[in-house]
């Protein structure tokens, strides 16, 4: 029989899988992929407890999160274009234009 | 271990019928592609005045199995540098998606995979899209600039229809109330007409959009190029190259099924309501019944002994079809009381017929298209998909809406619609019409004020 | 049984697909995994009878902006020189936070004192064949409480449109 507690230990396995992505990979988009994932984890915890309590907002929310997702994969890739036309380089220890 | 054998047990015994719908998809699938294969063969060569392949078995009909013979015993080319996982996986990705998307597809009352599920035709046309990466990572993985590109193009035009196809999806889908494939055909049966003579315009969205969806002429630059420079598919030789064609041919009876499911009225006959037109149930085995006769009489004319055993075997099966088709409807005539436990068969066996009747029409079109319009240019397709397919699917479901609102206040119901749908459909044609010839005239000014730059400098 | 078995090859499928995501030394790669896990999460949606959000995640997630994010590698690496070191040089000293996150919120769900399988079962609200339709049930809400934030979400993603067109154009 699955409990809810099945789903918040993928929900959190998937988060942590992706903060260790964010923080340790210099590829920006390989960065940006990884925030995916944390936002998926988030996505899980809602929909298992929509389920729990049999109210669908928790999914109207995860839509809202897909949604949301969404427009900041596009601004964020639009960002990294612009900045490899200039720079030629999408390693975040090479974009170090306002240091000394 | 018990529980185990157990639980699978009952799985299969709720589940059998779901699971032998997919196993029958999925084994007589790769058979079927190859014959449309060869019916298109014929058919380019019947607009052509010729004769199209004649030689492999009587007037050709063995030519699709000499060709699987042919691509799984050539050469299997792997470029150098390729990257091996990704080329492998490239084709595998574009045929499963296809199929994938089949099992949302109701072809009869009774024939489905996925039974009932809630999302339909969300389903298929969202895992038919699943496709687009078998042609951006094939093209990435031939590790050729050429391909490349090619791949990008490509995928580029069916992200941009996909768009158009959808919002055209959702304004029959207005009419419908459900997403659930079943739940539409009875819409239309329960209204009396097909949703694409109450949406017309949304029809010939969907008609065009599906033509570039699926990558065919007059939308198949990207293919083209394949045959004239390079494309996604060039580095890809015997069965990869098999795999690629049979997903494409799969995608095109997907998207010929959801139009024949939403647009043309699905499994029902032509006027299903109207019960002094019931004679048209014989028409499905009066038909197979004709091209019997016709294969019987064009037997004796075979220049080969083999060729007339093979056509009259041809005939015998036609026959067979027809006697399967016409059981069911003469059997409540001549034993009234087992009229009721055969009335699911008949309505299985021959919705199932107007189904695949109408999805041939749909690809009957597909084709004559291909031999009769020339290729549009990359940034014409573009302009075509992003400034007039696109407002004009958006406005369609505006306009459409509001005609419903109009038709409920007013209390039209079935054909009455049409006197609301059809201007509404007019006002959207004209709307966009019009945004289109404004796009062309700043076009056209930017094209000539770019030209004068260039003499001026 | 069969909910249980569904459950695990999926969320074994995200676990897997996740860790391959980010170690990864290619970008495309890294780009398949991630479909992979998308995928899998969908599957998730799917066991939870979350029949909408499933489809959701395939059309928009899956075909929409994972296409956006191989389109982005592709014009980006095309030179496919991966000889870089792919990890940053404070990589053990994030990933000891990251771990140090992780059991923090461990010991959390461990003090409920509840195993997974002891604690509220998952369809304990509604059983799974008295779940009103999901499709329905979602329209109704997001057009009649959500309505505002809907809307909302409509401009959001117009704004962010605009964004990356303006952002990803050549400056002529």
């Amino acid at each position: 029989m699955l409990s809810i507690e099945h789903y918040l230990f993928l929900g959190l396995a998937l988060f942590i899988i992706g903060v260790i992505g964010v923080v340790t990979r210099r590829n920006v988009i390989v960065v940006l992929m990884s925030i995916e994932l944390i936002l998926n984890a988030v996505n899980i915890n809602l929909v298992a407890f929509s389920r729990l309590y049999g109210d669908v907002a928790g999914q109207v929310f995860a839509l809202f999160i897909i949604a949301d997702a969404a427009a900041e994969a596009a601004v964020g890739l639009g960002i990294i274009i612009a900045f490899f036309r200039n720079r030629e380089t999408v390693l975040a220890d090479e974009m170090d234009l306002l240091k000394w | 271990m018990q529980a185990v054998i157990q639980a699978t047990l009952d799985f299969l015994k709720a589940y059998w019928a779901p699971l032998l719908c997919g196993l029958v998809i999925v084994a007589v699938l790769p058979l079927i592609a190859g014959y449309i294969v060869l019916v298109e063969r014929k058919l380019m060569a019947d607009m052509q005045a010729r004769l199209g392949p004649m030689r492999v078995g009587p007037h050709g009909l063995l030519q699709p199995i000499a060709d699987a013979v042919k691509l799984l015993i050539k050469e299997d080319i792997i470029p150098e540098d390729a990257d091996k996982l990704v080329f492998w996986l490239a084709p595998v990705l574009s045929v499963g998606a296809a199929l994938l998307s089949l099992a949302g597809l109701a072809i009869g009352p009774a024939f489905q995979v996925a039974k009932g599920i809630n999302i339909g035709i969300l389903f298929v046309v969202g895992v038919s899209a699943m496709g687009i990466y078998g042609i951006v990572l094939g093209g990435w993985a031939s590790n050729s600039h050429y391909s490349l590109m090619g791949a990008l193009r490509s995928s580029a035009q069916l992200v941009s229809y996909e768009t158009a196809a959808g919002m055209a999806l959702v304004s029959g889908l207005l009419f419908a109330g459900t997403l659930n494939v079943t739940s539409i055909v009875e819409a239309q049966r329960d209204q009396g007409i097909w949703f694409g003579l109450l949406a017309p315009v949304a029809f010939f969205t969907y008609l065009v959009a599906s033509i570039a969806e699926t990558n065919r002429a007059p939308f198949d630059l990207p293919e083209a190029e394949s045959e004239l420079v390079a494309g996604y598919m060039t580095e890809y030789s015997g069965f990869r190259w098999a795999l690629y064609f049979l997903g494409e041919y799969t995608n095109m009876i997907v998207v010929a099924s959801v139009a024949t499911t939403l647009f043309l009225g699905g499994w029902l006959r032509p006027f299903p309501n109207t019960h002094w037109l019931n004679f048209l149930d014989f028409f499905p085995a009066l038909m197979m019944f004709l091209i019997g006769v016709y294969c019987v009489m064009r037997a004796p004319k075979q220049p080969a002994k083999v060729q007339t055993l093979f056509m009259l075997a041809v005939a015998g099966l036609c026959f067979v079809l027809a006697f399967i088709l016409v059981a069911p409807l003469l059997i409540p005539i001549a034993k009234p009381s087992l009229a009721a436990a055969v009335k699911p068969f008949a309505d299985g066996i021959l919705g199932s017929f107007w189904f695949l009747l109408k999805v041939s029409v749909y690809l009957y079109f597909f084709m004559w298209l291909r031999f009769t319009i020339p290729r549009y240019r990359f940034d014409q397709l573009m302009r075509l998909g992003w400034h007039f397919l696109i407002p004009l699917s958006i406005i369609n479901v505006l306009v459409m809406g509001i005609a419903m609102i109009v038709g409920s206040y007013l209390h039209l119901a079935g054909g009455w619609l049409l006197l609301v749908t059809i201007p509404a459909s007019v006002l959207a044609l004209i709307v966009a019409l019009y945004i289109l010839s404004l796009e062309q005239k700043s076009a056209a000014t930017e094209q000539a004020r770019a030209a004068s730059d260039s003499y001026a400098g | 049984m069969l909910d249980s078995v569904i459950f695990y090859f999926f969320a074994g499928l995200a676990v897997i697909s996740a860790i391959l995501t980010v170690t990864r030394r290619n970008a495309v790669h890294s780009a398949i995994f991630l479909i992979t896990a998308l995928l899998a999460t969908a599957g998730i949606f799917l066991q939870l009878r979350a029949e909408f959000l499933f489809i959701v995640q395939i059309i928009l997630y899956v075909g929409g902006i994972m296409v956006l994010f191989v389109f982005v590698i592709m014009l980006v690496n095309l030179d496919l020189a991966v000889r870089q070191m792919q990890f940053a040089r404070q990589k053990w000293v994030a990933l000891l936070i990251s771990l140090a996150l992780a059991a923090q919120v461990g010991v959390m769900l461990w003090s409920t004192g509840k195993l997974p399988g002891q604690g509220l079962p998952v369809s304990q609200a509604i059983s799974a064949d008295k779940l009103p339709m999901n499709s329905e049930a979602v329209a109704h809400s997001l057009f009649s409480s959500y309505l505002l934030p809907f809307e909302i979400a409509s401009v959001l993603l117009l704004v962010a449109m605009i964004g990356a067109v303006v952002m990803a154009k050549k400056r002529t």
